[in-house]
């Protein structure tokens, strides 16, 4: 086919209106363009058009990379998914032109005499495995670590997995999903016994409000809050905003509430009290199916280096529940909450109304908070008490930042003490592992050991001699960086960094390997919502670029490995898949085949006799339900979930005379977390060149700040320089800043804490007290 | 060069309003549904300065509530 120029754009013009049309028909059942308009629609053209997920967020909408002789040349949303129904955002839509920015790593990189040489993959990757098997032989198992990625993909995790704990024997394994979704994992075992969501997207199109706690989807989860102003638009569903900060979702809310850093716990306490107060407790369902229990209170902030921490959880009844509330009535909360009486108990009408369906959103405000999973286990409390929960449109649904935070990082379990099912502390757990991966049952340690930020101070400490990080960019995510990045450049550890594109981790790497992009090797993701989403290669990566699966087996390979990793390069993602199935088959967690993901754009877990369970717990839904009653919550033994009383307690550090305001730190539409490829991608580097610190106009006003102007941002661990922002994309509490941290040209997490959530060990990037003055 | 299609969801009441301001921008091509309140907008300029100056433009009318990308073409590829 001979296309010129001209009839070539106009063709490509067509193709756009398809796509948009085609998104409208699957959002507005029935509608209708003109006729002559929708005539002679082009049905392709000569671009091979691939589906996959999108690259980027949690939200996993899916794609269609238009491929046109060997080079990825247009996405569009893919219209059978039903995550985005052919939308994209502004992310979603330019990301494959990262592949091409002019500093792509294409080659291994070798330092030697203190500057990188280019030396062939193979050969880089002897010098990987033979360190690593030196290492342990001079300082033992755990001396060796890898560190990945909820942006890793589901057969990346699992080989890492089976590497470390399978073969090495060590459990120095964990992922950047700990700095982002560690709270809603032990949220969920806490209260359900079972991780990731019960509902899905769907519940979007039959709430009748949605609750947003500390969770600005507009600019994070952008396509799913498109399908919410649909809805709004559509049969008046509802959106309130409760955050510390106004946003882009603020703003396209219905109502925006804003509530002192921290006491969010205090006010999920409230609402419990008002909804108890009212006589809104839905009492038949919270009797069958609901526990009470508490665990210990002032349970640190894991301060300290080696910092140690076990719950204790005590089993108390409703009306122990009852009394611990009376600390938390409205007005008392008021007092200190900054939320007046009249919006707490707005909210809790919005709960307590049986007639009103409600899904409660959150992602990093609640997970990302020294008592992150208590905040969870709260907002459990009010869909249990009121009983709405597990039904189309009722539910709580904790969102993940990153695009396989459930796929790989949660559900292979790429965390010190998980395995790809169960915990390592499990005998049963560590009995299947074995089993499954061939290797001698004592092999794999009961013992969880580092968690992200103590495997990070090891480094420091000289403990942890060889790490690997891949698909992830430490030295700009960790909090507190203004101590790891000097404990990475430690000569006591040999660093090997995986990556597409040179960051600041890679910076302080001994060995740089070159890895394949997204679409440049096939995969699987698994979003939000369970949904698994296969990805064949679309296009071939330059250079020597290697998947981040093959590279880990090659190394395996080399160090005496090879029998436990028998994949074929062509074809291991498919092997490794299908042996990572096993370990999920039944019921209540269940995987669709792989022929099936690659039909279909996406597939739910628990997928049992062909179907997918797209609500777990409900008896109608779901075939795990085996109690004979309406709902089983069967992650717990006795099939029932747990109510906690989790008190309120105040975070580690708050502003005071000298570090007066408070920092928040978060992100922006434009750029993908560290920014390490949205930055290469011009139209969103141009859109957002650089960071920022947002002010109220009143302290901006008190400080004589005006925008644009440099100001130093300085707390107890460091500082970092940036322009102010006034009344631009966000607007903080007065006494609070926010700073982005996707800028590696402005640390903010040199000034950030390394405080983290006793349970779920995740750090909190939300507060912490600084300084504000002009540079 | 790139050419992009979305959605456009007009202020209440205001899909006549829209459809004019939009109608009347250079670089786009307008396709109003005709029983929904939404329509199909297809850009297509030269550079991404002129598409940002587009942005702006399309960002600054009063009737449209919301506009969603759909998808995206580089046609320097
Ligand atoms: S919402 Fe998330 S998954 Fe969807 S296109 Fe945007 S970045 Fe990608």
């Amino acid at each position: 086919m001979c296309i010129t120029p001209t009839n070539r754009r106009s063709f490509i013009k067509k193709m756009a209106a398809t796509a948009a049309m085609t998104a409208a028909a699957t959002m507005f059942p029935g509608i209708v363009f003109a006729i002559e308009q929708e005539a002679n629609l082009p049905s392709g053209n000569d671009l091979d058009w691939k589906k996959g997920p999108c690259r980027f967020c949690g939200v996993g909408c899916g794609i269609l990379v238009g491929v046109d002789k060997g080079k990825a040349v247009a996405v569009k949303g893919d219209p059978n998914s039903s995550v985005n129904k052919g939308l994209l955002c502004v992310k979603g839509y330019h990301q494959t032109m990262c592949i091409q920015a002019k500093d792509r790593l294409t080659h291994a990189l070798v330092k030697k005499n203190g500057s990188y040489v280019r030396t062939p993959i193979n050969e880089a990757l002897d010098i990987v495995a033979n360190k690593m098997k030196e290492t342990i032989e001079k300082h033992g198992k755990d001396s060796v670590a890898m560190y990945t990625s909820g942006q890793s993909t589901i057969p990346e995790g699992y080989v890492a997995s089976k590497l470390m704990k399978g073969a090495i024997g060590t459990n120095n394994l964990d992922c950047n999903a700990r700095l982002c979704m560690a709270s809603a994992v032990t949220g969920f075992l806490t209260t359900f016994g079972a991780d990731e969501p019960m509902g899905c997207y769907e519940d979007i199109d039959y709430a009748d409000y949605f609750i947003t706690w500390g969770n600005n989807m507009a600019e994070m989860h952008p396509v799913l809050f498109s399908r919410m102003l649909e809805e709004k638009n559509r049969r008046g569903a509802k959106i309130i905003d409760f955050a510390t900060r106004t946003t882009r979702s603020s703003s396209a809310s219905d109502k925006s509430i804003l509530f002192e850093p921290q006491t969010d716990l205090a006010v999920a306490n409230a609402i419990c009290h008002e909804i108890i107060n009212k006589g809104w407790v839905n009492k038949s369902f919270v009797e069958k199916h609901c526990n009470f229990s508490k665990g210990l209170t002032n349970i640190g902030y894991g301060l300290e280096d080696k910092f140690k921490f076990t719950d204790k959880p005590e089993k108390i009844d409703f009306e122990a529940y009852k009394k611990f509330l009376e600390d938390y009535t409205p007005e008392k909360v008021a007092k200190y909450s900054g939320v007046s009486v009249k919006d707490i108990k707005y909210l809790a009408t919005i709960y307590g109304d049986p007639n009103k369906k409600v899904v409660s959103y959150w992602c990093m405000g609640m997970n990302q908070h020294t008592r992150g999973t208590w905040i969870n286990n709260l907002v459990y409390n009010i869909h249990l008490l009121t009983g709405k929960i597990s039904q189309p449109g009722n539910g709580p649904f904790s969102l993940t930042g990153q695009p396989s935070a459930c796929g790989t990082a949660r559900e292979v379990g790429t965390f010190t003490h998980k395995l790809p099912k169960g915990v390592v502390t499990n005998e049963k757990h560590r009995r299947l592992a074995a089993k499954i991966w061939k290797v001698p049952y004592g092999r794999i340690p009961a013992k969880p050991t580092y968690h992200a930020t103590e495997m990070f101070r090891a480094v420091d400490r000289g403990d942890i001699k060889f790490i690997w990080t891949q698909v992830t960019n430490p030295l700009v995510s960790l909090p507190k960086t203004s101590r790891y990045r000097p404990a990475m450049e430690k000569d006591s550890c040999f660093v090997v960094v995986s990556d597409v594109f040179p960051t600041p981790t890679s910076d302080v790497a001994d060995v740089i390997l070159p890895a394949s992009w997204h679409i440049e090797k096939s995969g699987l993701y698994g979003n939000s919502e369970r949904r698994t989403q296969h990805w064949d290669k679309m296009v071939e990566g330059p250079g020597e670029t290697t998947p981040d699966a093959w590279m880990t087996i090659e190394v395996a390979k080399r160090m005496g490995f090879g029998d436990l990793f028998p994949y074929s390069e062509e074809n291991h993602v498919e092997e490794i898949y299908n042996e990572y199935r096993q370990f999920h088959e039944g019921a209540k967690h269940g995987m669709a085949p792989l022929d099936v993901l690659k039909k279909q754009s996406g597939v739910i877990w628990p997928y049992v006799d062909g179907k997918s369970t797209q609500w777990r717990f409900n008896a109608k839904y779901d075939p795990a339900c085996s109690n004979g009653e309406d709902f089983h919550f069967y992650g717990k033994p006795d099939g029932k979930a747990v109510i906690w009383q989790r008190p309120f307690e105040p975070a580690p550090e708050a502003p005071d005379d000298e570090y007066p305001f408070w920092l928040n730190t978060g992100r922006v539409i434009e750029h993908w977390h560290t920014g390490s490829m949205t930055r290469r991608i011009p139209v969103l580097h141009k859109a957002m060149p650089s960071a920022y610190v947002e002010f109220h106009p009143e302290d901006a006003k008190m400080l004589s700040i005006g925008n644009g102007e440099k100001i130093k941002v300085t707390s107890r661990r460091g500082s970092c320089i940036l322009p102010a922002s006034i009344n631009e994309r966000g607007l903080p509490t007065q006494g609070q800043v926010f700073v982005p941290f996707f800028d590696e040209n402005m640390m903010i997490n040199d000034v950030t804490l390394d405080a983290f959530c006793p349970i779920s060990k995740e750090p909190d990037y939300k507060k912490c007290a600084v300084r504000v003055e002009k540079a | 060069m790139p050419i992009k299609s979305y959605l456009a969801h007009p202020q209440e009441g205001k899909k006549e309003d829209l459809l004019m301001a939009l109608s009347k921008i250079n670089h786009c091509e307008v396709i109003p549904a005709q029983n929904k309140d939404v329509i199909v907008l297809v850009t297509d300029t030269e550079s991404e300065i002129e598409e940002n100056i587009l942005k702006e433009k399309l960002e600054a009318i009063e009737s449209l509530k919301l506009f969603s990308m759909v998808s995206g073409f580089d046609t320097q590829n």
